[in-house]
């Protein structure tokens, strides 16, 4: 076989081969418990042949369809400093009028039953990862210190929150600040041995230390009440008037039908606020010479101790900055949950807020929010389509596929975006002078 | 000989060593201010390892390196220094640094001695004009008091935010750089590169600005340039400059005070006219055979005898 066509299909099979070898081992074999209690396997190797048939045609229809192969974004070393689309620049402002707005559209577009799901599950949900990932984007996007633990702040929030509410009886707009400090606090503390440790080491001084947060949260049982975990966490409440159904109620007080969704609208916009917080104070040290020094420790942190910027204070104040806003999102998580257990502090939730921040871009805080709707959105999209079940039979569960689809995600984005959804960098300053035309006097190049 | 009479930087006997290896070996000289002083000597001599004990990137083994702000470092004065358990004096004019006592950073923002790299370091990814404004750092955070008064945009940091800005720009127009402040820094090219280090290091307002090898990879007429622009920096500024450079037309050109180091130990430290004539330098960037140049050297003193 020779030509165009022959190619293709040389290409084709090959893929499908790998999609083969590759599905073989996680889908063909379906455990399941037969009725005399015992596990059984059961073969479908129909389903990895429809994995390989998928990844034939399709691999077929991209090698005809795009002869020169798919075109892949340059690996460039520096992230352009064009000025954005003017979408994306006015991406913060709409976005934030849409989800002012959002509670009110969702319960007039779907009515009182319909409105809990979109705006716990998904709004509530949503944002809440975006904070965590903002707050992880100081760390790992601006001063480029991979943090693989990042959840250990998030407990930290959660588990001061929780603790303090239940044993002091403290007010939640008191633990709010209080948990965001605490988790700066603990940064702190990770921080110090990290310091004179770059790059890879870095990483796995972090990822330790969110395990052995999470091991202290199951075995210190005394205190956090191990797996069991802590309950009763009361929900915050406004001058004494809660949201929840109780003798201080809210609506009964001021004489409205009780109804789940004030309490939703409330933890929706108190989110949300926490949100725009995040944003402005993270915009905003951007812009100032702590912010400036985060970034250029990222590029060389060589260069930075030559001009006299302190390594050892950058790196502590990245830490402690993104931490704050890992602290608040746990404070949030806990009063909203009012039950918080090790289980929802594992490493799965490090990785997954690692790469949200990679997709939508380091440092990109548009990017970072997008990738932040899609991932958690998508996940929870998942559960909805039920139109599936139609297809593969009532046993197909699609949110089982979520980690395929994640992965999928990823591979595409570093594929064809390299560096993340939106792969521009906003300058904290600009002079505004034009660059010179290209074909004026340039420098001549070392020979 | 304004090294003698008025020295700005005083390296008083360094020896820096790595485990078996001497890098430096008892090394001792004068940088004077508002001189350009060359260190030079052939590949492996310990150049480098000298300068980054001069910038704190490198303990020295043993050895003191002494800095006098606004004033001759005076042996006396650095004696007591060192006999005491402090850094720097305070509030003393001159005011004296042990720099050997000093990290890194602690020596470019108090000490002010800025450096550029030989193989350049630039922020790649931040802009030409950001670049400019890290540099800026330690007076900027000052006037941001915590991040606070920045975050709020308070007036007094917003006046030391324009007047940052004010210097960066002039920087840039030193370097003939400003049309292209908003690009980032990786794209420019290498000439252009080494010309934004240098304007960066001065954007930190050192007293002393060392250079490694700034003229490296550039061709003569960058390098007549780089001349240029050296003079008229220490005409502009009276910062004192110390470099170390392998192009022997450059540092003949304009360096007023020549230091020649060989394995670590100074075999020759003058004007550039007699260095470039001493039989010591000539032997070591040529290779003379050890005969040759022990007949050279012994030349050389029979002649200066009377």
């Amino acid at each position: 076989m020779g030509g165009p066509l022959g190619d293709a299909i040389k290409k084709a099979l090959l893929a499908a081969l790998v999609t083969f070898g590759l599905s073989f081992p996680i889908v063909v074999f379906l455990t399941r418990v037969n009725l005399s209690n015992q596990l059984v396997l059961q073969p479908r190797w129909w389903l990895a042949g429809l994995f390989a048939a998928a990844a034939f045609i399709i691999s077929f229809a991209v090698a005809i369809l795009r002869p020169g192969g798919v075109e892949r974004a340059p690996l460039t070393t520096v992230m352009s400093t064009a000025p954005p689309h003017p979408i994306i620049r006015i991406l913060p402002r709409a976005g934030l009028v849409f989800l002012i707005a959002y509670p009110v559209l969702v319960l007039l577009a779907t009515g009182n039953a319909g409105a809990v799901k979109w705006i716990d599950n998904f709004g509530i949900q949503i944002l809440i990862y975006i904070l965590l990932a903002w707050g992880l984007n100081v760390i790992v996007g601006f001063a480029g210190l991979l943090d693989l633990g990042f959840v250990a702040f998030y407990a930290v929030g959660a588990y001061s929150t929780g603790l303090l509410a239940k044993t002091f009886g403290l007010s939640f707009w008191i633990l709010l600040p209080l948990a965001g400090i605490l988790a700066a606090f603990w940064a702190l503390i990770v921080g110090l041995p990290v310091l004179r440790l770059r790059g890879d080491y870095i990483a796995i001084v972090t990822l330790a230390f969110a395990e052995i947060v999470r091991l202290v949260l199951v075995n210190w049982v005394p205190v956090t009440g191990g797996y069991a975990g802590v309950s009763g966490i009361p929900a915050p409440s406004i001058a004494g008037y809660t949201f929840t159904m109780g003798p201080n109620n809210i609506a009964t007080a001021l004489g409205l039908p009780p109804s789940p969704l004030y309490r939703l609208f409330f933890l929706f916009y108190l989110i949300l606020a926490l949100v725009v917080l995040c944003y402005w104070v993270t915009t905003r040290l951007r812009t100032l010479p702590v912010g400036r020094a985060w970034e250029a420790m990222r590029e060389d942190e060589i260069a930075c101790r030559s001009l006299g910027i302190s390594i050892a204070k950058t790196k502590l104040s990245a830490m402690a900055a993104g931490a704050f806003f890992g602290g608040l999102g746990g404070a949030f998580f806990a009063s909203r949950q009012g039950f918080i257990s090790p289980e929802s502090f594992v490493f799965m939730e490090s990785a997954v807020l690692v790469a949200i921040v990679v997709l939508g871009g380091l440092g990109n805080m548009m990017g970072v929010a997008i990738a932040a709707t899609v991932m958690i959105g998508g996940t929870e999209l998942l559960r909805e389509l039920t139109v599936l079940k139609r297809v593969f039979g009532p046993d197909f569960d699609p949110t089982q596929y979520r980690m395929l689809l994640f992965g999928l995600a990823m591979v595409m984005i570093m594929v064809w975006r390299p560096k993340g959804l939106i792969a521009s960098r906003e300058p904290s300053v600009r002079l505004g002078t034009e660059p010179p035309p290209r074909t004026g006097p340039v420098t001549v190049p070392a020979e | 000989m304004r090294w003698q009479t008025d020295p700005l930087l005083v390296v008083d006997h360094l020896s820096m060593r790595f485990g078996g290896l001497v890098a430096v070996n008892d090394l001792s000289f004068t940088v004077g201010r508002g001189d350009i002083t060359a260190l030079i000597g052939p590949n492996g001599a310990g150049k480098t390892t000298v300068f980054n004990c001069i910038t704190g990137f490198y303990k020295p083994t043993s050895g003191r390196i002494a800095l006098a702000h606004g004033g001759a470092v005076t042996a006396e004065a650095a004696d007591a220094l060192t006999g005491s358990d402090q850094r720097h004096t305070h509030g003393e004019k001159p005011e004296l640094f042990l720099l050997e006592r000093m990290s890194d950073h602690e020596i470019a923002a108090t000490a002010r001695v800025a450096r550029t790299f030989q193989n350049i370091r630039l922020f790649p990814g931040m802009t030409v004009l950001e670049n400019l404004i890290v540099a800026q750092h330690k007076t900027l955070m000052r006037a941001s008091k915590l991040s606070m008064a920045g975050l709020l945009g308070l007036a007094g940091y917003r006046a030391a935010e324009k007047k940052a800005l004010d210097l960066a720009r002039a920087w840039l127009d030193v370097v003939n750089l400003t049309d292209r402040a908003d690009m980032p820094a990786g794209e420019l090219p290498y000439g252009a590169q080494r010309r934004l280090e240098i304007a960066r290091a001065m954007c930190t307002n050192p007293v002393l600005l060392c250079l490694d090898e700034p003229a490296a990879g550039l061709n003569n007429r960058e390098s007549a340039e780089l001349t240029r622009l050296l003079r008229g920096i220490r005409a502009q500024t009276g910062v004192s400059i110390l470099l170390i450079e392998h192009d022997m037309s450059v540092v003949m050109d304009i360096s007023d005070h020549v230091v020649v180091i060989e394995y670590g130990t100074k075999i020759a430290d003058d004007t550039a006219d007699s260095v470039k004539n001493d039989p010591k330098v000539i032997a070591a960037y040529l290779g003379v055979e050890d005969e040759e140049e022990a007949e050279a050297v012994a030349a050389t003193t029979e002649g200066i005898k009377p």
